[in-house]
């Protein structure tokens, strides 16, 4: 499997860790909610098909990307930094400036 | 008479002369042979016993695919076993040996096996191993005992224990088109794509290019096709952008177009060249792939079809043609299809007599009549093999009349004697790989074969495309079109106007008979590796077993280490016609990699023994010269204790921990994990990761934390220094390092976007030494210059910087020991003259270099915890660190940690233990309230680390134990019953040693 990672470009999959379902939304710090952490820590949406990860380039430039993956055929629709602002690093790689 | 060499003809190199054993008798061969064509050359036709039934049996095929010829190679002490026969190249000084036969292959006592051949069907072990219900053997203890008996009887060849000193090595390749398959297909496919630019892998399992062309006779170009092999070979060799690949099985196909190789480098020879390796695993990422792989032939199912003598009719024309080898002198051929007529013809040339073609086909066409009467073969149309007759060897068939619409026989069967029988079922293309890739074969009426999926622009199946018989395109002519047309589609080019090399070759129609099997009286073996006849086929169906999942794993079709390549399809035939269904409804199993055996040692290659990574300390070499016994941690190589001559580990450690808590000691902390952690949101950030504040810590200043992840359980544990406001230094457990590095950066990039903190991994950056004991602070103070190192300048979880021997250094006044002790910081490249001066100021003081045991042996003392009690399944509750516990803020797990199974009273928690019979306690015993040594049970928790304690005089450990604190002061029993070691313990605090911890507060 490859990854095209934004920073680095495509890699192969033995360089990235998984870092888990990227659907799951971390209630806030100081929230009560017991069945929204239970949801958090622990529910999985498992899709047969298109399914949003995360994925760290830990092998590379450490980034964490949100990958979408085809859990059937592998197929990879989209990468993106998780964080917006490495995407304007990626940019002033790509032109030269950093 | 037997098989012989012809006295022409061949691929075989017949001026060079190659010696070797078989079961210890001497053969000799010639280049080019493989050890089946080498021994059959000499007149052999037994080469092994059957698995289940240990029945003689010979040659089937002449490649990849043989399911009977295995034998186990030498090589000095180590041997490998299950390689076919087909396989393995003769070279001087191989020796092979037969397998699963006892105790000679031709007097195998096992073959009293076949007797029993009604109890030994499919399903013999589930059957079987049911103990009775009642009476002395009931239960299933008495099978138990028999298993060890069957188990022998039935099986391969054995592996060796001797370890392999072959070298394996792993390569990556890149290309634009890899081509699997050298064939007329695979070979124009590659030249194609070579011609247009593309970088291009061509990869055949034979250390001969060229496939059928090798064997066919058929004429290319004019000349005989082995030639227009050898040209073409030559141009691709002269070109830059071609890496040619013989004797290389792909046997892998995964994501994005990757392959998985295996390269058989020098088993072709006495000895490796220097330098290289036995096997070479290829891991080949290619921009698209040419599936050139051919197609097996099927054998017919038929009583007896399993008899030395009876093989394949292409097995026989290649052995004939490439090897210069008569598998006969009397040969018959039993098909239904026109492709055996070619083989009739090929061995007639070759000076055999060929005496019958018995065909199961009424009708025959005009083409297939004249090339039986140029082989001057008696042809039997509509007719069928009912029998074979002889021993070891063949010695006769029965042909009888047969209806190929019904089934029926009718008539007398006529006997004919011949030597050698050659079956042709017809053909089924090799899709494994392309099944492998997610295709899904279609059953094709006319071919009477499983077919790769026409190519699709839907991801993932466009990512290949196939060419020649791997199509179900049996012929040379297209073939080499295909091939062609697939090698430049590959290379993205497009069609060139060149003419096509024209082909003549022995005319055929590709479409056989539907016909898989001649039901007649005695076994007709199916799976011939795992002896599964088309009786047990239908036993599985009338047991109930009809999914084509089920019937393969109730009969074991298919999963010898053959993988079911000839047996597969006429074993779906067979559960079909018992369901009246037809064969694709039925359908196939998915193959799996790999497409056939892979050596482990390939897979391993180089990542083993020397060549594993390893991190040393700054002061590694120091600490091997002063008689440090290593120890390695994760990739960490540490001192586990710096022994006297003649002192034993325990003796060892005992007295560095003494020495340390009378006068002092020190120890290399350097693997600590250390993390910078900074940026104006650091303090923020670090509450909301450790348990316990952060932010409150003044600079200058230490404080030990906890992390607990997610989900409430206790992750990691360490100390953080405020070295700057906004610059902290984060350190942690040496196992977990890279794992709280990863749980930092993933919450700063993922949950907290907006904090502003930068972490960065400092571990070996830094040198680091403890130096703890009650004369620790003197000698600080002896070497240490530019500050101060008193109580007032560096009380408890103080850090002040100064120099120690000219190097700047930073002390922190933090104990794991228990001792008044300093951590020691400096440049890693000064870390062993920092520490080379503090053992010089420790001399007067009687200061001593401690290992991990000793280290380990105060740490217990203390009741301090690590990766032994923060083993993932402990809360911060179990291990008493509740204390840690902010409730001022929410951090991670604060929300998870208070869940009813997590403060439940029955946990397991944290205590002590002590000998109460003064012997060595082991890690992982069992804690049990009354000893059963017959029968172990009742436990209440178990030790996670123990040690004499010199402090105490005794023997102690810490446990996790049920109810923990509230069984403080009562006994309990060690059980361990794997070392038998029963005894009485007392369970006590963990704190066993100054638990006021007047000692460290000095």
């Amino acid at each position: 499997m490859l990854i095209t990672c934004p920073y680095c470009g495509p890699r192969d999959v033995i360089e990235f860790t998984y870092q888990g379902d990227g659907n799951r939304e971390r209630p806030d710090p100081a929230s009560q909610n017991f069945e929204a952490w239970n949801a958090y820590v622990y529910d999985r949406l498992n899709p047969a098909g298109d399914h949003n990860e995360i994925w760290q380039h830990s092998g590379g430039c450490r980034a964490h990307l949100r990958v979408v993956r085809n859990t059937l055929t592998h197929e990879i629709s989209s990468v993106a930094f998780v964080r917006g602002d490495h995407a304007s690093a990626a940019r002033r790689k790509a032109e030269g400036q950093s | 008479m037997s098989p012989r060499r012809t006295d022409t003809g061949g691929r075989i190199d017949r001026l060079k002369t190659i010696r070797f054993t078989f079961d210890g008798v001497a053969y000799t061969g010639h280049a080019g042979d493989t050890l089946a064509s080498a021994l059959l050359a000499k007149g052999v036709t037994l080469f092994g016993r059957s698995f289940k039934y240990h029945r003689p049996r010979g040659l089937l095929t002449a490649g990849v695919e043989e399911p009977n010829a295995l034998v186990t190679v030498l090589k000095g002490e180590v041997r490998e076993p299950n390689i076919p026969a087909t396989m393995v190249e003769i070279h001087d000084g191989l020796v092979a040996i037969s397998q699963n036969r006892f105790p000679s292959l031709a007097w195998d006592i096992h073959a009293a096996n076949q007797l029993g051949g009604k109890i030994l069907s499919a399903g013999f072990y589930y059957k079987t191993f049911m103990g009775p219900v009642i009476g002395p053997l009931k239960g299933t203890r008495f099978w138990m005992f028999c298993e060890h008996f069957i188990r022998r009887a039935a099986g391969l060849g054995s592996a060796g224990s001797a370890k392999d000193p072959a070298r394996y090595e792993r390569m990556n390749a890149f290309c634009d088109v890899l081509v699997v398959g050298s064939g007329p297909a695979g070979l124009m496919a590659a030249k194609a794509a070579a011609d247009q630019g593309a970088r291009v892998i061509l990869a055949d399992l034979e250390p001969r290019f060229g496939g059928s062309a090798n064997w066919s006779d058929e004429t290319i170009d004019g000349t005989p096709a082995t030639d227009w092999v050898r040209r073409t070979v030559a141009q691709l060799e002269g070109r830059d952008n071609v890496r040619l690949l013989p004797r290389t099985t792909v046997w892998g196909y995964y994501d994005n177009n990757t392959l998985a190789a295996l390269e058989r480098v020098s088993d072709h020879k006495e000895q490796p060249a220097k330098g290289e390796p036995r096997h070479r695993y290829w891991a080949i990422r290619a921009r698209s792939v040419v599936l050139a792989t051919g197609a097996f032939e099927r054998p017919l199912v038929f009583p007896g079809n399993d008899r030395p003598g009876v093989m394949l009719a292409h097995a026989a024309e290649r052995y004939a043609n490439e090897f210069g080898v008569l598998p006969g002198d009397r040969i018959a051929l039993f098909t239904n299809n026109d492709s055996a007529y070619r083989a009739a013809v090929a061995l007639k040339k070759a000076g055999a007599a060929v005496v019958a073609i018995a065909d199961v086909r009424p009708e025959l066409s005009a083409e297939m009549r004249s090339l039986a009467t140029e082989a001057e073969a008696e042809i039997f149309a509509g007719h069928a093999v009912v029998a074979t007759e002889g021993g070891k060897t063949l010695s006769g068939i029965k042909v009888q009349r047969f209806d190929m619409v019904t089934g029926a026989l009718t008539g007398d069967a006529r006997s004919i004697h011949a030597d050698c029988l050659l079956m042709s079922g017809g053909w089924s293309p090799t899709i494994h790989l392309a099944s492998q890739a997610g295709a899904k074969a279609e059953w094709d009426a006319a071919r009477q074969a499983f077919l790769p999926p026409k190519p699709t622009q839907q991801w993932p199946t466009q990512q290949w495309i196939g060419a020649g018989a791997f199509t179900g395109s049996f012929s040379t002519v297209e073939a080499i079109a295909e091939g062609r047309a697939a090698g430049l589609a590959a290379a993205g080019g497009t069609g060139t106007p060149a003419a096509l090399p024209i082909v003549e070759a022995v005319p055929g129609e590709p479409d056989p008979a539907p016909v898989f099997e001649i039901r007649a009286k005695g076994k007709s073996f199916v799976d011939f590796q795992h002896d599964v006849t088309a009786e047990d086929v239908r036993l599985a169906h009338r047991e109930g077993f009809v999914s084509v999942e089920h019937l393969k794993r109730y009969t074991t079709l298919g999963m010898a280490t053959d993988q079911g390549k000839s047996s597969n399809v006429p074993g779906l035939a067979i559960m079909a016609e018992a369901l009246g269904k037809p064969i694709p409804e039925v359908g196939t199993t998915r193959f799996r990699p790999p497409f056939a055996p892979v050596s482990i040692g390939s897979l391993a290659a180089e990542r083993f023994g020397d060549l594993k990574p390893e991190r040393l300390t700054p002061m590694h070499d120091w600490h091997v010269d002063h008689g440090a016994t290593l120890y390695s941690a994760g990739l960490w190589y540490r001192p586990m204790i710096y022994g006297h001559a003649g002192e034993t580990v325990e003796q060892a450690y005992v007295r560095e921990a003494r020495a340390t808590r009378e006068s002092a000691g020190i120890v290399d902390v350097s693997t600590l994990g250390k993390i910078a952690v900074q940026g104006p949101d650091a303090a923020a950030f670090l509450d909301r990761v450790y348990t316990n504040m952060f932010s409150t810590l003044a600079v200058g200043k230490a404080r030990y934390g906890l992390m607990l992840r997610e989900d409430g359980f206790a992750f990691d544990d360490g100390t953080t220094w405020r070295l700057g406001e906004q610059d902290f230094l984060m350190t942690t457990t040496t196992a977990n390092a890279g794992k709280v590095m990863q749980h930092l950066e993933y919450f700063l990039d993922v949950i907290w976007p907006e904090l502003k903190v930068h972490v960065t991994s400092v571990t070996d950056e830094w040198a680091g030494a403890a130096i703890g004991g009650p004369k620790a602070r003197q000698i600080l103070a002896a070497c240490v210059t530019g500050t101060s190192v008193d109580n007032a300048a560096l009380p408890f979880m103080g850090i002040v910087h100064g120099e120690i021997a000219g190097v700047p250094v930073m002390i922190c006044r933090l104990s794991f020991s228990g001792e008044m002790a300093f951590e020691v910081y400096c440049g890693a490249g000064h870390g062993t003259h920092v520490w080379e001066a503090l053992i010089e100021a420790g001399k007067p003081f009687g200061l001593v270099t401690y290992g991990l045991e000793a280290l380990g042996t105060m740490r217990i003392e203390k009741g301090h915890v690590t990766g032994a009690e923060i083993d993932g399944r402990t809360t911060a509750r179990d291990l008493h660190l509740d204390w840690m516990l902010s409730k001022k803020k929410p951090f991670i797990g604060s929300a998870m940690m208070d869940r009813e199974g997590l403060v439940a009273s029955d946990r397991l928690e944290l205590v002590g233990l002590i000998a109460l019979d003064n012997r060595p306690l082991n890690g992982g015993s069992h804690i049990v309230e009354e000893i059963d040594e017959a029968n172990p049970h009742g436990s209440i928790g178990h030790i996670t680390a123990c040690c004499y304690s010199p402090a105490l005089g005794k023997h102690i450990a810490l446990a996790l134990v049920k109810g923990g604190k509230a069984r403080h002061g009562t006994r309990a029993h060690v059980s361990d019953p794997l070392r038998s070691r029963f005894g009485p313990v007392e369970i006590v605090s963990n704190h066993f040693y100054d638990p006021e911890g007047t000692r460290m507060h000095g």
